[in-house]
């Protein structure tokens, strides 16, 4: 029955009408506005605005904080999806619940949730002042964003890896030790390898979201530290500025882009290697 | 067989079209209603249950958060609204860009007895001849102050840079209201343009960003009723409230002036219901109607009648919930001050931002 054409057609349509009216209708008008002043004359003025001062340095400062979370949360999640494709069933179906678990809250619930833990009366610091030590200043800096980011994109990161890594064939690793390898070059030579697609899909599932974000700034670093997110924000709501606001939007796409062509490059050398 | 089902299919889905088209039908006959834009949580809901069962007027209420969502959805026309709530500055852009209708005062006689004078004299301001907008709620900006742990008493702006209380400060986030603090220590105007004193103005908030907790806007409320810092700039309705919840903080308007801000009730160009509009409006200045949205919101109200009846005697008697408009009256309020002026004061305010 879905053979027929017709009948594909059909099916497809739905998707294609609402990719349509809802991603691409949306991202010309989003052109239109980043490439036109007030008076609709075209003009790249919105997107080099992106290097003048003080949107620069929120660019680079949400660069920098997406970069770093995206690392922690890789170097967090290797080691967890070593161990949940290592170990017995049970196990790795209760931990992998814990991990899918905070993606059914709404991740501004999980936010305020981290506000007041870290905050100066919050929980972290009444715990210290029970034990007569010194208090510590996280809240409103760019550690607490970085933990904020950490805590709501680690999910993103575990389950690619955990595919790509229980997809690996056992018998490839039972292969490699028989023929001498030790448990340290299996891992660099073939299990590593064999991951890096789950690990570029992985790291730019939390890179983009990362980048983007402007509540988890909001509300984590107190209005003090402005992300290109909240810039954009700012720009669309307070400024009634849509010009700007879709020029800084479109740069930031250009970012995204970059990360998106990075993992399809690893994708691809990967294939590569399973071919030879 | 299969025609057959195919039959069934489109006989479901013809009927459900129907049906669909009756109820859409029946909800447009029912035309007796008003569509409302208002602030969040602005209005006791029992107010518009009674409007609803005085007048049979149906209230669609849309909710915003600040002036600034608002507009875009209001002058794009994206949706239609008859009756809005904007504050000051925002009334007198909505008229610039003749998005509001002047007002017929004959519809309003709840407006015109029990609306203080006073707040028809500081509205000439934004809306030169009282046309378009009715006072709904009023206030100042001030600084809140925990009185077990700050010593002195700060009526004056400048507390707000000193050292010693690094980290214990809470800010506004927003362009005007943040700007407006330097401008008074300067002694300037805070509807200022120009840009030098502007630029001084900046500068002093990038002086003072190290010692600021936080940039805050609703959230200024928890973060001081939980003791999160010592002081914090607040609007007086939100002061009222914070000070019900945690006694150990007073408020003080700072000598060097601020803020007398304003929200009225204006009405669309575009509205459809007009004379609903006039309606609601007015039974939001009818005494007993007034009182019970004081009383629910907590900020001050310019309907002179209120004071008597407001039943807990704290609040009557409190200068925070009732203040001497009088005693405001040299104040000044926000004024639009067009297109490339706000823009400015936006760049500012994110040069202090990213600093």
């Amino acid at each position: 029955m879905f053979k027929s054409a017709g009948v594909k057609t059909l099916f497809m349509t739905p998707f294609c009408l609402w990719a349509g009216i809802f991603i691409f209708v949306p991202l010309l008008c989003m052109i239109w506005y980043g490439l036109t002043n007030d008076d609709e004359i075209f003009t790249p003025a919105n997107l080099t605005l992106a290097f003048e001062p003080p949107y620069f340095k929120a660019l680079l400062l949400s660069i920098g904080l997406a970069l770093v979370s995206t690392i922690i949360c890789l170097l967090l999640a290797y080691p967890l999806c070593l161990i949940l494709t290592d170990k017995a069933r049970d196990l790795s179906t209760a931990v992998s619940l814990l991990f899918i678990l905070p993606l059914w809250m709404n991740s501004l619930l999980l936010t305020m949730a981290w506000q007041t833990i870290l905050e100066k009366n919050g929980i972290i610091n009444q715990v210290l002042r029970y034990f007569n030590l010194p208090d510590v200043a996280l809240i409103n800096t760019p550690t607490a964003i970085i933990i904020g980011m950490v805590y709501n994109f680690l999910p993103y990161m575990v389950l690619p890896l955990y595919v790509s890594l229980s997809k690996i064939d056992k018998r490839i690793i039972e292969a490699a030790r028989d023929l001498g390898a030790s448990y340290m070059q299996t891992f660099w030579k073939v299990i590593l390898p064999l991951s890096l697609p789950g690990a570029a899909g992985g790291m730019t599932m939390v890179f983009i979201p990362a980048l983007t974000t402007f509540v988890i700034s909001a509300l984590l670093g107190g209005g003090k530290l402005l992300l290109i997110g909240n810039v954009i924000e700012q720009e669309f709501i307070a400024g009634y500025n849509w010009h700007w606001g879709a020029g800084l939007s479109m740069v930031l796409m250009i970012f995204i882009l970059i990360n998106m062509a990075v993992t399809i490059f690893f994708d691809n050398s990967h294939e590569e290697v399973e071919e030879k | 067989m299969e025609s057959k089902k195919f039959f069934a299919l489109c006989i479901l889905i013809f009927t459900l079209a129907l049906t669909g088209c009756g109820l859409s039908a029946e909800e447009e006959k029912s035309d007796n209603v008003v569509y409302v834009y208002s602030w969040g949580d602005y209005l006791d809901p029992e107010v518009l249950e009674k409007f609803e069962e005085e007048t049979g007027i149906r209230v669609i209420l849309d909710e915003y958060d600040t002036n600034e969502t608002m507009y875009p959805r209001v002058a794009e026309g994206a949706v239609h609204y008859d009756v809005i709530c904007p504050s000051d500055y925002m009334v007198q852009k909505m008229i610039a860009n003749n998005l509001l209708q002047p007002l017929n005062f004959d519809f309003l006689p709840n407006a015109k007895e029990y609306i203080g004078e006073d707040f028809f004299r500081q509205s000439q301001s934004f809306d030169s001849e009282n046309e378009y907008s009715v006072p709904y709620c009023w206030g100042t900006v001030g600084i809140m102050y925990d009185k077990t742990r700050v010593e002195e008493f700060p009526n004056s702006w400048t507390i707000l840079w000193e050292e010693k209380y690094k980290d214990e400060i809470l800010m506004q986030d927003s362009a005007r209201d943040a700007l407006m603090i330097p401008l008074k220590i300067m002694g300037k105007s805070m509807n200022e343009t120009d840009k030098t004193a502007l630029k001084l103005a900046r500068d002093m908030l990038i002086k003072q960003k190290p010692i600021v907790q936080a940039y805050v806007v609703d959230e200024v409320k928890d973060k001081l009723i939980s003791g999160e810092a010592k002081m914090g700039v607040v609007f007086s309705g939100e002061a009222l409230m914070i000070m019900l919840e945690n006694p150990n903080y007073d408020f003080v308007v700072p000598r060097e002036g601020t803020n007398f801000w304003i929200d009225s009730w204006v009405i669309t160009r575009d509205a459809e219901n007009v004379e609903n509009a006039h309606k609601f409006i007015d039974f939001m200045c009818r005494p007993d109607i007034a009182v019970i949205n004081f009383d629910y919101l907590g900020y001050s109200t310019p309907n002179i009648a209120v004071q008597d009846l407001e039943e807990d005697e704290e609040i009557r008697e409190s200068p925070v919930a009732f203040p001497n408009p009088e005693v405001y009256s040299g104040q000044e309020t926000y004024k639009y001050l067009g297109n490339d002026m706000d823009r400015y004061y936006n760049n500012l305010w994110l040069q202090v931002k990213v600093e």
